[in-house]
C-alpha cells in the first residue's frame, strides 16, 4: 500500500492459520492463565463491537470472580445498519472465533460457551455446527472440557446490547438490564460471564498466535491492531475491508470514495455521520471516532433528510419500549423531522429536538437510546437547511 | 388442531423444560408450522410450566416469531438506507406485481408473506432480501421473476399441511 495516503491495509483476520486442528488452543491451554491474561491486557486489544472496552480487563474480572459456573458468550448478534464483518468471519474463518472463545473459557474458567447468532443467518447453522461437532472432537483428544452451543436470535437489534442478550438467551424478552451489575459479575443465569464480539475473539486468537509484539506494531497507541471495516453505499468497492486503526477519514474517503462523496456515516446509524469539510480532522480509532467498522458513504446525489428519516424509523421500530426516553423519543424525533418538511412546525422546533435528543442520551437506559442522539446531532447540525427545505 | 399437543411436547422432550429453552422451541414452531397459534403458546406453557401470557409477551418481542399466520415462504426485504439507495423499491414493487400483493399481505394460496425488514447483514451487495432463511442478494427486478417462479415451481410438488 503506498505508504502517502496513510491507509494500511492488513491480512490477518483472513490470513493464514484457521487451523481446523486448533493448535493455538493446543499450546494456549499448557500457559499460565495469568500470562495470557497479561498478554491481552498488553496488548491494548478493545472490543471490536463498537463500544471498545479493553478485552483483557474483562477477561481479568470475570477469572477473578469466585464459584466454577462461568460462562463465555461470543456476540453474533450483528444487526448495526451497514454492518456485515462477522458474517464474513462466521462463513470463511470461524475456527479462528471458535478458538478466541476456548481460549477465553480456558482463562475464566468455564466449560460452557454459547454463540449467539443473529436470526438473520439462520442459513449458516449447517456449517457452524459442523466446525463446532469438529470442536469438540478435537478439545475431547486435548482433554479440554468446553462445550460450545449455538443459540439463535429472532430479529431483534436490541439483543446486541449484552444484557439484552442474556435476557434473550434465558428465555425472555430482550429487554437490557440496569448496570450494574456488569455480567462478569452477574451474567447468564447470574453467574459471571464474558460477552465479546465475534472479531473479538479472533484478534484475542490471533495475540496468542502472533503474540504482543507483533500485534502491536498495528494500529495506534489508543487503537491497537486492525479492524474489519464493513464498508458499503456509494463505493466502488463495497465489501469488508482490514485497514489499521488510526488513519485520517479523507485518507479512507480517497481510497474507497466515488470521487463525490458528500458524508461517511461512521459507525452505523447509532453513530455519526462526518461531513466532507471533517473528513481531514477525522481520525478513525478510540483516539477519534471510535466504530464496529460500519462505514456507510454517500455522495452527493444523496438527500441526508431521507438518511436521517431511515435510521429513526429503525430506532424507532426497534426500541424495546422499556424505557421512556428512547420510546417516547424515536417517536418525537422521527414525527418531529417529518412536521418540519411539511412546515407544518417552525425551523427552530430542530432545536427542541436536538435538546430531547441529549436528553435521551443521558435518561435512556441502554446503548440504543443513549446513542440516536449521535447520528440525530451529527445529521442535523450539518445539513440544516436539508432538514427545512 | 390436536396434534398440536404432542408435537409441543416432543419439542420440550427435544429441547428442555427450562426457561432458556423458550426461544428454541418456538423458532422451532414458527420454521415448521409458519406461525405460532393461540393454541401452540397454550401448550408451550403448559409444557414450561409458565403462564400463557409469558409466552405470549416473549414471543410478541421477536419481530421473527410471527403470531399472525404467515406463508410458508416469508420474504423479507431489507430496507436499510444503503438498500433503498441501491433499488429496494423496485425489487419491493416487482414482488408486489408478481404476487398481486401489497407489503405486510400473505397470498390468497397461503403461499407467500411479503415483509420489509431492518438490516440483514448485506449491505455490500444491495438490493437483497431473504426467503425464509436462505438469502438473495444483488437483486434485479429480472432476478425476482426468476427467483419466485422457482418457489412457486418448488410449491406444488409439495403438499405441506399448515396450521391456522
Amino acid at each position: 500500500m503506498a505508504p502517502s495516503n496513510g491507509l494500511k491495509r492488513v491480512d490477518v483476520i483472513f490470513g493464514a492459520y484457521a487451523s481446523t486442528k486448533y493448535l493455538i488452543l493446543q499450546k494456549s491451554i499448557r500457559r499460565e492463565k495469568q500470562e495470557i491474561i497479561q498478554d491481552i491486557i498488553d496488548s491494548g486489544l478493545r472490543g471490536r463491537g463498537g463500544a471498545g472496552f479493553p478485552t483483557g480487563l474483562k477477561w481479568k474480572f470475570a477469572a477473578a470472580q469466585p464459584g466454577n459456573e462461568k460462562y463465555v458468550i461470543c456476540n453474533a448478534d450483528e444487526g448495526e445498519p451497514g454492518t456485515f464483518k462477522d458474517r464474513e468471519i462466521l462463513m470463511k474463518v470461524p475456527q479462528k472465533m471458535i478458538s478466541g472463545m476456548a481460549i477465553c473459557a480456558y482463562v475464566i474458567g468455564a466449560t460452557k460457551a454459547y454463540i449467539y447468532l443473529r436470526g438473520e443467518y439462520q442459513f449458516m447453522v449447517p456449517d457452524l455446527q459442523m466446525e463446532l461437532d469438529n470442536f469438540h472432537e478435537q478439545a475431547r483428544e486435548m482433554n479440554f472440557d468446553l462445550t460450545i452451543e449455538l443459540r439463535m436470535g429472532s430479529g431483534a437489534y436490541v439483543c446486541g446490547e449484552e444484557t439484552a442478550l442474556i435476557e434473550s438467551m434465558e428465555g425472555k424478552r430482550g429487554e437490557p438490564r440496569n448496570k450494574p451489575p456488569f455480567p462478569v459479575v452477574e451474567g447468564f443465569h447470574g453467574k459471571p460471564t464474558v460477552v465479546n464480539n465475534v472479531e473479538t475473539f479472533v484478534n484475542a486468537n490471533m495475540i496468542c498466535r502472533i503474540g504482543v509484539e507483533e500485534f502491536i506494531k498495528l494500529g495506534t497507541q489508543d487503537s491497537r491492531g486492525s479492524k474489519l471495516f464493513s464498508i458499503s453505499g456509494d463505493t466502488p468497492k463495497a465489501g469488508v475491508h482490514e485497514l489499521e486503526l488510526g488513519m485520517k477519514l479523507s485518507d479512507f474517503v480517497a481510497e474507497f470514495g466515488d470521487d463525490d462523496t458528500k458524508a461517511v456515516q461512521v459507525g452505523g446509524a447509532a453513530g455519526f455521520c462526518v461531513p466532507r469539510k471533517k473528513f481531514d480532522s477525522t481520525i478513525i480509532g478510540f483516539e477519534g471516532m471510535p466504530t464496529g467498522g460500519s462505514m456507510m458513504l454517500f455522495n452527493s446525489s444523496r438527500s441526508m433528510y431521507h438518511v436521517l428519516h431511515n435510521y429513526l424509523e429503525f430506532f424507532e421500530e426497534e426500541s424495546c419500549g422499556q424505557c421512556t426516553p428512547c420510546r417516547v423519543g424515536c417517536q418525537q424525533l422521527l414525527l418531529g423531522i417529518e412536521a418540519i418538511k411539511r412546515q407544518e412546525r417552525p425551523a427552530s422546533y430542530l432545536n427542541q429536538l436536538l435538546k430531547l435528543s441529549e436528553t435521551m442520551k443521558i435518561a435512556s437506559k441502554c446503548g440504543l437510546g443513549q446513542s440516536v442522539a449521535n447520528s440525530f446531532s451529527s445529521i442535523v447540525e450539518n445539513y440544516v437547511e436539508e432538514m427545512i427545505y | 388442531m390436536n396434534q398440536i399437543q404432542p408435537y409441543v411436547r416432543s419439542l420440550a422432550d427435544k429441547y428442555g423444560r427450562e426457561r432458556e429453552c423458550l426461544l428454541p422451541i418456538l423458532q422451532e414452531i414458527v420454521a415448521t408450522e409458519h406461525v405460532l397459534s393461540q393454541d401452540a403458546m397454550v401448550e408451550v406453557a403448559k409444557e414450561l410450566n409458565l403462564s400463557a401470557a409469558e409466552v405470549y409477551g416473549t414471543a410478541s418481542f421477536y419481530s421473527f416469531l410471527n403470531t399472525k399466520p404467515h406463508g410458508k415462504y416469508v420474504i423479507r426485504v431489507c430496507k436499510s438506507i444503503v438498500a433503498e439507495m441501491k433499488g429496494k423499491k423496485e425489487i419491493v414493487d416487482k414482488l408486489c406485481d408478481i404476487l398481486k400483493i401489497r407489503v405486510g399481505e400473505t397470498t390468497p394460496d397461503g403461499r407467500f408473506t411479503l415483509l420489509e425488514t431492518n438490516d440483514i447483514g448485506w449491505s455490500d451487495q444491495e438490493p437483497s432480501m431473504l426467503i425464509n432463511e436462505k438469502p438473495y442478494t444483488y437483486l434485479t427486478p429480472e432476478k425476482i421473476v426468476q427467483i419466485i417462479a422457482g418457489y412457486q415451481a418448488n410449491g406444488k410438488s409439495n403438499n405441506h399441511q399448515q396450521i391456522n
